[in-house]
């Protein structure tokens, strides 16, 4: 059995699914921080497999890239996390609501 | 061989140098300030070659007399869209940055570190509007939202403002993850990631389900960073919570940079999908002007109905530019003519209405409503500068937004078929119920008491700082320079539409 570019697209759109699921359900930031680089992953899986498949090299570079975007994200997000937790000894993100209307 | 025009680089180039910069100045000096003022000087001199690139016909030492100047194998244009959108992005980097000067001396936060991201941002918003790939236009994208994040959450010590961030970045990450997701399956459809390629290739897959998947998931990335309802819930807190200064670069810069990034994407890369991405964008226009307004109608705090209010906006830029692409018939370039008008006026009224609270804020010490009771008593000429900003956003003439709204009702009923019909009617239901929350905050500035915790002697002992009242000053003359010569605006957006040029229409 050989494994074709359709496996790959299926397992990026799972996936994808399973970090969708984890930023809507789960309420610790953390938790939520990793599932969104989870969807960012499964984007660049899906990059790869098909431009290895399409015989092209455009689809990896732009998988570098958002390997890029992804860590500048992370450097924002934690930044961001570690100022609301000094705070508030704590990540759950139900906990903010100071800001409502 | 890469050869570049650096003419049509320059402002770029210029923005870039700034950063750097303004960044090593921050290092090497304790007066801060400078680093502000290198900022707002780079941002000037990067206003020069825009000047000269718009008007390159007339000019002698313009190398190319080319209308857009095509840059890395068609990832990069620089054309008349390009340029309208460059010179919005530089003057709101400019007023956010005069705003900034006031507002940071009066809190001693980190100033430097400051303005460096906000220059960062605004290039970011330059390279948008330029990018004519996928990939630039990801990687510009983010350099507009990732420094705007950091801004948001300013305030370390507040922790409304790190909640304010978190809540921006955590949809703005989303939003991207969506957006690149549905990149990722397109490539694997086409097979390319510039917009003219995918507009031809996408013929041929346009029965695909993957395709039309794919499409959602770019619109509805896209739709978070313009803050469109559904999509919305972070705007008001995110606008509350973070310094006011960035709250009005929020609102123009990185909602420029979403709508900059979605009306590229659907006019050049997806003509193939308009009956999906149509629809879809009349939907959430609709949906913006009702619930923004709506909403708006019971706010109490100036800066979330300012939130919600941009959120209506929003709505109205976004409703010719449905109406047309859903009814898949008629002349694309007045919609986009009206969209890109609306968008420079708005630009202009909103960082206006933004300076003017933030004065106001400054003096009260509040954004409640209630606090600003009475103001025209014992601050006139900042009352009638708000009275200025607001019935312009209401679309009162002969304030700029008239002209915005006229623009847009025109190409939505220009159309001429129900879906234009039946939205130019909720846009104008919902004119009437904007106008009565504008109404709001004018009947508090103007007709009410002064409340009794303001003490008026503290709240006017400082004069306005003059960076602040510059930047307002600037806003008020545009508004009125477009509300009176409307003819401006429209040759705005008519320069703008040589995009559509190069989708031969």
């Amino acid at each position: 059995m050989t494994v074709t570019v359709t496996w790959y697209l299926v397992l990026a759109a799972a996936l994808f699914s399973m970090g969708a699921a984890g930023v809507l359900i789960r309420r610790n930031a953390l938790i939520m921080f990793m599932s969104i680089e989870l969807m960012l992953n499964s984007v660049n899986l899906t990059f790869v497999a098909v431009s290895k498949h399409l015989g092209l090299i455009e689809g990896q570079v732009a998988a570098l890239f958002v390997m890029v975007i992804a860590a500048a994200e992370v450097t924002v997000g934690l930044a961001i996390i570690v100022a609301i937790f000094r705070f508030r000894s704590s990540a759950n993100v139900d906990e903010l609501s100071e800001l409502r209307g | 061989m890469l050869t570049l025009d650096y003419h049509a680089l320059l402002p770029e180039l210029i923005v870039a140098g700034t950063v750097l910069v303004t960044l090593v100045v921050d290092i090497v000096t304790r007066r801060k300030h400078l680093v502000a003022i290198i900022g707002v000087l780079g941002l000037f001199a990067a206003a020069v070659p825009i000047l000269t690139l718009s008007f390159c016909g007339s000019l002698d030492f313009c190398s190319s007399t080319e209308a857009s100047r095509v840059m890395f194998g068609g990832a990069y244009v620089i054309d008349g869209y390009a340029l309208v959108l460059k010179g919005v992005f530089i003057f709101a980097g400019f007023v956010a940055l005069l705003l900034s000067i006031g507002y940071l001396e009066s809190d001693r936060y980190y100033e430097g570190e400051y303005y460096f991201l906000l220059v960062a941002s605004v290039l970011g918003g330059m390279a948008m509007a330029s990018s004519r790939d996928f990939v630039s236009m990801i990687v510009a994208l983010e350099l507009v939202s990732g420094p705007a994040f950091m801004l948001a959450g300013w305030r370390k010590g507040d922790a409304r403002s790190n909640e304010a961030s978190l809540k921006f970045f955590i949809t703005g990450v989303i939003a991207l993850a969506l957006t690149l997701f549905g990149v990722s399956l397109l490539y694997g459809l086409t097979g390319t990631q510039q917009f003219d390629q995918i507009a031809v290739l996408s013929e041929t897959v346009a029965d695909v389900p993957l395709f039309t998947l794919a499409v959602i998931f770019i619109v509805l990335g896209f739709g978070f960073k313009v803050s469109a309802v559904p999509f919305h819930f972070w705007t008001p807190d995110t606008y509350q919570g973070a310094p006011p200064p960035v709250t009005a670069w929020l609102s123009v810069g990185s909602k420029g940079a979403g709508f900059v990034a979605l009306l590229t994407v659907c006019y050049l890369a997806l003509p193939a999908a308009t009956d999906v991405w149509g629809p879809l964008i009349w939907i959430v226009a609709a949906l913006s002007m009702t619930v923004g307004n709506v909403v708006a109608l019971k706010q109490t705090n100036v800066m979330r109905l300012l939130g919600y209010s941009s959120i209506a906006q929003a709505g109205f830029m976004l409703a010719p530019f449905g109406a047309v692409a859903a009814s898949g018939a008629g002349d694309l370039a007045r919609p986009f003519q009206a969209t890109i008008t609306y968008f420079v006026i708005y630009a202009v009224m909103n960082l206006g209405a933004f300076g003017t609270a933030i004065i106001i804020g400054q003096r009260v010490g509040s954004y409640e409503l209630e606090d600003w009771g009475g103001l025209s008593k014992y601050a006139t000429g900042v009352a009638l500068s708000l009275a200025v900003f607001f019935m312009s956003l209401a679309g009162v003439p002969p304030l700029a937004g008239w002209f915005a709204k006229f623009a847009m009702f025109r190409a939505t009923i220009g159309v001429g078929n129900w879906w234009g019909y039946s939205i130019a009617i909720v846009a104008a239901v919902n004119a009437v119920i904007a106008f009565v929350y504008y109404a709001k905050v004018m009947k508090s500035a103007f007709f009410d008491d002064v409340p009794e915790g303001i003490d008026v002697d503290v709240a006017m002992s400082d004069a306005i700082p003059a960076p602040i009242g510059l930047a307002v000053g600037l806003a008020v003359v545009g508004v009125f320079l477009f509300g009176v010569l409307p003819g401006l605006a429209a040759n705005v957006g008519n320069f703008s539409t040589d995009l559509l040029g190069t989708l031969g229409l």
